[in-house]
């Protein structure tokens, strides 16, 4: 099988094989590799064959969009169109495999040693490539069901999609960044945009650092020693994480409607305070919204601190009485750095989490109450506009140029604070 | 001594307020949507936390289906749903972050970075692809599609938390049971999933409470309300008749949120340890 004749050290043979692999799987047949030869072979034909028409059609209507109305629709050529780029660089990756494993198969045979047969190189990939094994079901699965959506989300705030660009009257265009440009400039766009984007900032900030705060105290509070009944306190202040969050915001929206809920008719009314309108005037919305958020977000920093209180080592403590440290000095000294170190990932998801988290403003009170001169709520956060601007105003290509300004904004906020946070565990 | 145990004193029972006080803010909502489910009539505005003639009438009610509601189909879906999405991505990213964590390999880097760039882009940014692309597959009320969608945002996020565990297990382990004749595939099935157990409960609570929670998405692509999951069966039964069914919304409510509960209850120690611990490794 092997030529053993030895030759100073050239790569004939590699470089023979990985030329004709050119046309995969004859490099491989050159090698006197027949089995993966012909396997190569039939992939290739079949993905030429399969996809030949996906080619042609995706890359024509990836940039065009489309020509005629009503036979093409804009949106679905835009989709195949992404499909097919996906699936040539699969085809790339394949393609590239097939160089490779020729040329290194050649190079073994210039090198005179034997050529590994089929049944060998299969356990080679049960081996070696392991780990490709081990990842492609989730990377595809990752490919198709998260990039291909976010990149075809992208790809659409480059167009004029929207109401009056749809199939089957009308196509859609390739616009660069004229959205992009509109937000900034249409006097109304811009105002909205930026209220949105402040009650976002000021939401995010505040919900998040009320949770955290409360978390944290509450876990100080009944991590004392001497205080009796510790496990009843604990599953207390558990209970809102165990409830589902959309059942209990859904029970909030219930207590705070402004004629028949219990805060208005019940509590306030018990206390001699006048009904609040708590679903109609934006103010006090974003009042009950933080205040449910609190409640809402405050146990699961309370159950994560509990956890990393019982960790730390009880001789810090000791040799701080030694010291005659008082209970706050103890707290800001030991306490609540440990907490910082061990809780950094935790406390920066709770801010992402805030930024992101549509189900309360939308569940609530669908973002209302409703604002003149603005196609957003009183309380709408950048996410739920997007949800309103895509479900209800059929503003595609505005919902999605949003959606990448939105993920720019988090991405870098996130970034800042990831290397912050690495900054910190280093110092 | 006197003045310390004195201040002792004082400090606990303000402690007790405090914690008295939570508790009643903590109990008081819950205690109320079960007041209401036991309320007779439909309407809260003559409601009282402790009903005086209670009635198991709006769990009957649930029962009944009309066009538009189907409690229990809507809890099913929800189950189903949740369910399948937690078992697939426990294993799909037990099986990636097996690799990322104990194999070099071409893209492991780059695969890493795109993994927590993923997890910071709100899965969210899919949602206008998911309602255009759902329309053009017909794969409108598919549950099937929203568990794989599902499952494809728990990847990321997950698979970079069950490294972070994976990593922290001794490779000790690995190599001597290797030495003893264990592929990769055992070693990965008996030595880390069995001591990674907390990280896997983790993974799984995010698997089952995502989409038992989603609204966004799943309004997106389920229109019949046959195929509707609770969060938006439930949402709009209390928006559509303005509070005029909340009793029956009460009762459905208590249904789902009392088994919820408990099992959370239970496995609390789980996810603590897990939670610590990822939180460490980042």
């Amino acid at each position: 099988m092997a030529q053993r004749i030895e030759v100073k050290p050239q790569r004939r043979h590699a470089r023979i094989a990985a030329a004709l692999s050119i046309i995969p799987g004859l490099g491989q047949l050159y090698n006197r590799q027949w089995v993966k030869g012909i396997f190569y072979l039939l992939v290739a034909g079949l993905y030429l064959n399969g996809f030949a028409n996906l080619f042609n059609m995706g890359f024509w209507g990836l940039i065009t969009l489309g020509t005629e109305v009503p036979r093409d629709n804009s949106i679905f050529l835009l989709a195949e169109g992404l499909i097919a780029v996906l699936v040539l660089a699969i085809g790339i990756l394949f393609y590239w495999l097939n160089l490779r494993d020729a040329y290194k198969t050649g190079e073994a045979i210039d090198n005179g040693e034997a050529v590994i047969s089929f049944k060998a190189s299969f356990h080679n990939v049960m081996d070696r490539d392991y780990p490709y094994l081990m990842v492609s079901p989730g990377v595809l699965l990752l490919v198709f069901t998260v990039i291909f959506p976010i990149l075809f989300s992208f790809a659409l705030a480059f167009t004029n999609y929207n109401l009056y660009h749809m199939a089957p009257a009308n196509l859609a265009d390739w616009v660069g960044l004229k959205t992009f440009a509109q937000i900034f400039t249409v006097d109304i766009w811009r105002s909205t945009f930026f209220s949105v984007l402040g009650w976002t900032v000021i939401w995010t900030l505040v919900a998040s650092t009320l949770s955290i705060v409360l978390g944290i105290f509450f876990a100080v509070l009944v991590h004392q020693k001497d205080l009796k009944f510790k496990k009843f306190w604990r599953i207390i202040l558990v209970l809102p994480w165990a409830v589902p969050g959309f059942v209990t915001i859904l029970v909030f929206a219930g207590m705070f409607n402004d004629s028949f809920g219990a805060i208005n008719t019940t509590i306030l009314h018990a206390l001699g305070i006048k009904a609040i309108p708590w679903l109609t005037e934006a103010k006090w919305t974003k009042v009950a919204l933080l205040t449910i958020q609190g409640w809402l977000g405050f146990p699961y920093i309370f159950i994560v601190t509990t956890g990393v209180l019982q960790s730390i080592p009880e001789d810090l403590y000791e040799a701080a009485l030694m010291d005659g440290a008082t209970a706050m000095q103890k707290f800001r000294q030991i306490t609540l750095p440990f907490i910082m170190m061990q809780m950094m990932p935790i406390i920066i998801t709770q801010y992402t989490f805030n930024f992101n988290n549509f189900n309360i403003i939308y569940l609530f009170n669908s973002g209302g109450p409703a604002m003149p001169n603005s196609t957003a709520g009183g309380t709408d956060i950048l996410v739920s506009w997007i949800y309103k601007l895509t479900l209800k105003s059929n503003q595609y290509a505005l919902a999605a140029a949003l959606t990448i300004l939105l993920s720019v904004f988090v991405i870098a906020i996130a970034l800042w604070q990831f290397r912050r946070s690495q900054a910190f565990k280093e110092g | 001594m006197h003045t310390n145990s004195q201040s002792r004193f004082w400090r606990l029972l303000l402690t007790y307020a405090v914690l008295i006080g939570i508790t009643v803010v903590i109990i008081y909502p819950l205690a109320w949507t079960v007041g209401a489910s036991f309320n007779p009539g439909n309407s809260l505005v003559s409601t009282s936390l402790i009903p005086k003639h209670p009635t198991f009438a709006h769990y009957v009610a649930l029962t009944k289906t009309s066009a538009t509601f189907y409690y229990f189909r809507w809890f099913a879906n929800s189950i189903k749903i949740s369910v399948a999405t937690m078992i697939l991505s426990v294993i799909f990213v037990s099986m990636t972050a097996y690799a990322f964590s104990r194999f070099k390999f071409v893209g492991r880097k780059n695969g890493l970075t795109v993994f927590l760039l993923l997890q910071m882009i709100p899965q969210f940014s899919a949602l206008i692809a998911i309602f255009v692309l759902a329309q053009m597959m017909g794969m409108v009320n598919s549950h099937l599609l929203l568990i794989l969608i599902y499952t494809g945002g728990q990847i990321p996020m997950s698979t970079y938390l069950m490294k972070g565990y994976f990593d922290s297990i001794p490779r000790d382990l690995d190599e001597s049971a290797r030495i003893d004749g264990a592929g990769n595939t055992r070693i990965f099935l008996k030595i880390l999933m069995p001591l990674a157990r907390p990280m896997l409960a983790v993974v799984a609570m995010n698997g089952f409470t995502g989409p038992l929670g989603d609204f966004a998405i799943s309004s997106v692509i389920l229109r019949n309300p046959k195929a509707y999951t609770l969060p938006i069966g439930l949402y709009n039964l209390i928006t559509d008749k303005m509070g005029a069914s909340y009793t029956t919304f009460a009762a459905g409510a208590i249904l789902i949120s009392v088994p919820v509960a408990i099992v959370f209850l239970m496995l609390q120690r789980n996810f603590v340890t897990g939670l610590t611990a990822g939180g460490t490794k980042g």
